[in-house]
Formats: structure tokens, sequence, C-alpha cells
């Protein structure tokens, strides 16, 4: 019975579903008072998502005529699911690397996609054509990112000689960070830009485009679950640079006041690159973010991971 | 409960621009609105892609024979709370277009309208301070 209540208090409050969520909201807020920034102007202020979401969890839930009902609702909740089971065990295997069981890399990589699937699979629900042309977009940004991104983690696998996250957090802790080698630096390349993609922000937010598809997947939502999707994309923007700290910048370490600044610097650091390449391109194509990911991504890709296996 | 969330639409209401059939005139102003010379997201309004997530409908130009039915699904579209601001005089009244075959009711009798802003075109400062009057009204 404790065992069932503590598994449950890890996945719902801390390191789960509300500590994520705070953080990632929060995170969104730096996200939007940096673009204002870079725009000049003064930006939002503290509590804006929280507001947001406030606001949405208190609307009207409008279902498509013709749409799928169950679909339609339960789609946001799938992704929430998926976001909170990644970061309630990223944090469990940084705390305590031996908890971490073979293959566990490969459940985390899985349990990534399935936002995205989450999204494709609201998106069709909607019966909205407009939607649907997301949903595509967004299949096809799947196909893209999928590969170099795994590409990119096998890399770290290859260094470590091991599947298991608890080894990798330890190598990285007798060895040096990932990215301080050669493959590991262009491991975190190409995450970083599979990262973007994976969040849907500029230049790889073809999914949703604002201005052309008028939101894409997220067109017939309203209310609650639009606020869930809302949750889900800030968390995610929080647990995917965690994945990234803990694949290639040696992990979190919070024994010590030291370890947990350390992973500040490393986050702020991840979170700044992102929004800055968010703030200075254009969207491209879907075409274009195709040629883009199986091209020169993969190539570098796989070069990284050549380099792991020959030792650099 | 219900007064957090009132709290939250005050806080982060998102526009919909819905122009009827204007002359193009108070829509260049509502853009003029959202630029970031009077950055309009320190006050949490962000302009909305589609009318399901809009709280706030800034409506433009007088409603025509065909634009009239669009016009009541975009308004059924958009999930409730929501507030309704006319931007211009053609949207307050018809103004010119009255006594034009192809205008049919004044905006405020097809749908109830919340905040009028005058003008032709109103200034952004006017229209932002219509969209914070709306607000006002929600108790």
């Amino acid at each position: 019975m404790i065992e069932l209540l503590k598994i449950l208090f890890y996945f719902l409050i801390i390191p789960g579903f509300l500590f994520t969520a705070l953080v990632g909201l929060v995170s969104t807020w730096i996200d939007r008072k940096v673009t204002a920034r870079v725009q000049w102007r003064k930006g939002p202020p503290w509590f804006q998502p929280f507001a947001d979401v406030l606001k949405l969890l208190g609307k009207e839930t409008i279902i498509p005529e013709g749409g799928s009902v169950i679909t339609f609702l339960s789609a946001p909740l799938i992704g929430l699911a998926a976001v909170t089971l990644v970061s309630t065990m990223l944090w469990l295997f940084n705390i305590n690397p031996k908890g971490s069981f073979i293959g566990d890399l490969i459940v985390l990589i899985y349990l990534l996609t399935v936002p995205s699937l989450a999204l494709i699979i609201g998106g069709s629900a909607s019966r909205n054509p407009l939607s649907a042309l997301g949903s595509s977009r967004e299949m096809k940004l799947v196909l893209a990112y999928e590969l170099p991104f795994i590409l990119a983690a096998f890399t770290v696998v290859a260094k470590a000689g091991s599947i298991i996250m608890g080894n990798i957090i330890g190598y990285q802790t007798a060895q040096g960070m990932m990215i301080t080698t050669v493959s590991g630096a262009v491991a975190f390349l190409v995450s970083l830009l599979v990262v973007q993609a994976k969040l849907g922000y500029i230049p790889f937010d073809i999914p949703e485009a604002e201005q052309e598809i008028m939101g894409g997947l997220l067109l017939e939502y309203s209310g609650p679950p639009l606020g869930a999707f809302k949750i889900m994309k800030a968390m995610l923007f929080f647990t995917l640079p965690v994945f990234m700290i803990t694949l290639y910048l040696g992990g979190i370490d919070i024994s010590s006041w030291m370890g947990i600044l350390w992973f500040a610097i490393k986050y702020v650091i991840i979170l700044t690159l992102i929004i800055l390449v968010k703030n200075t391109n254009p969207r491209i194509r879907i075409d274009q973010a195709l040629r883009f990911f199986w091209g020169p991504v993969t190539a570098l890709a796989a070069i990284g991971f050549i380099l792991a296996l020959v030792g650099w | 409960m219900v007064n957090l969330f009132k709290w939250g639409l005050k806080k982060s209401p998102w526009v919909f621009h819905l122009g009827a059939s204007a002359c193009n005139n108070c829509d260049i102003e509502i853009l003029d609105a959202l630029t970031p010379k009077f950055d309009v997201e320190r006050f949490g309004i962000v302009l909305v892609g589609s009318p399901r997530h809009a709280d706030v409908l800034l409506v433009s130009g007088f409603v025509n024979r065909q634009s009239i039915e669009r016009f009541k699904r975009v308004y059924e579209a958009t999930p409730s709370p929501k507030i309704v601001v006319a931007v211009g005089v053609c949207a307050c009244s018809a103004d010119m277009f009255r006594d034009s075959y192809n205008f049919v009711r004044p905006v405020d009798e097809i749908i109830p309208v919340d905040v009028y802003v005058p003008g032709c075109p109103p200034k952004p400062e006017a229209i932002i301070a219509g969209v914070v009057k709306a607000l006002e009204k929600i108790k």
C-alpha cells in the first residue's frame, strides 16, 4: 500500500505532474519574456501562463459536429500521461541511478514520441480539413526527426557502452560530460535541432502555423482540452531539456546546492539556445524540413555515431 | 473557483479578429494595436487564429447579405464566456451603409455586443481601451 502511494506521489506531485507543469509553465513565461525583449517590448507578467491555463479550464468545451468524441477528448490526456511518465522516470533515474533498468533509454524515446502522436490523433479526430492538414504535417515531421534523434541518443550508448540510463549517468560522473567529447558535441547539436522540432517551435512550427492553417492541429480545441495541450507543451519544454542534460551534460545531482545550481545553469543555457533559434528564424515548409532532417542532420548524426564507435 | 476562472479571463483575453465586411481601414488599425509599439501582451492580449481559442471578438465592418450566415457561425463557434467588441462606426451603427441594398441588420441586432468603439477608423488606443472596458464588465 505504502509502495503504491509512493509511486502515486512520485507520478502526480514531485517529480511528476505538478512539479513539471509548474516549472514548464514558468519556462514558457521565460520564453515569452525573452521573445518580447528581442522584439523591443516589455512582455507579459510572470503569472501569464497560469492565467491562460486557468482561463481555459473555465471555458466551454465545444466538440465539433461529427467528430469522434472519445478520441477527441482523450488525446490530450494521452499526451499528458506520457510526458508525466517521462519526467518522473528521468528524475527518479537521476536521483537513484541504480533504479534504472535495461533498455530504459528506448522506453524514454518511445514515450517522447507519444505527445506528437496525441497531437496527430487529436487533430485527426477534429473533423476539420485544416486540422487534418496539420496532422499530416506533424506525421511527416515525426518521420523526419525521429531517425537523427535516435542516432544521437545511441551515440551516447556507444560511448558509454551501456543502454541503461543509470550507467550512462555513472559513466559521465566518472569520465566527464558527454558533450566534452567530439561525438558527444555532435550528438548534442543534432538533438538540439530535433528538440526544436519536437516542441513545435519556429522554424519547425509547420503543423500549427497560425498564419496559414489557423493553428492546425489545435484548431478545433477549446476550453479544458486546449488547456491540457498547453500544459503538455509546457511540460515538454521542461522535460526535453532535462532529457538532454541527462544524456549529454552529465545528469543532475540534487544531493547538494551546487548540483542544483549547476542543473539550473545548464537548463537556462539550453532554454536560451532554443528561444534564440526560435526568434531568429522564419518558418520553413514541410518539404524543406523533411529534406533538412533526412539530409544534413541525419548525416551529422551518423558521423557522430561513427566517431563514437571509433572512440573519439 | 469561479473567481479564479474570471481572474484568468481578465488577465488573458485572447482576441479574434472577425471582419464582417470592412473596408480594411479598421482591420489595419486593429493590426496596429497589436504591434510591438503598444505591446498588448503586457495585459495578456494575444491574437489567435481560430475562434475556438478566442475570448474577445473584435468585429469590424457592417454585416451584409453574403457574410451574415458566416458571421453567425463564427459567433456560435466561439466558446462562452465570450465578449464582443464592435470596432469602428460601421460595426456600431452601419453608418453610411445604412441605406445600402446589401445591408441586412446592425451587428447588435444579430449578436449581443458588449462595447462599442466608434471612429472611422478608431485609434489603436481606443481599441485597447474598448477591450479593457469590456473586461471590466466581467463581474
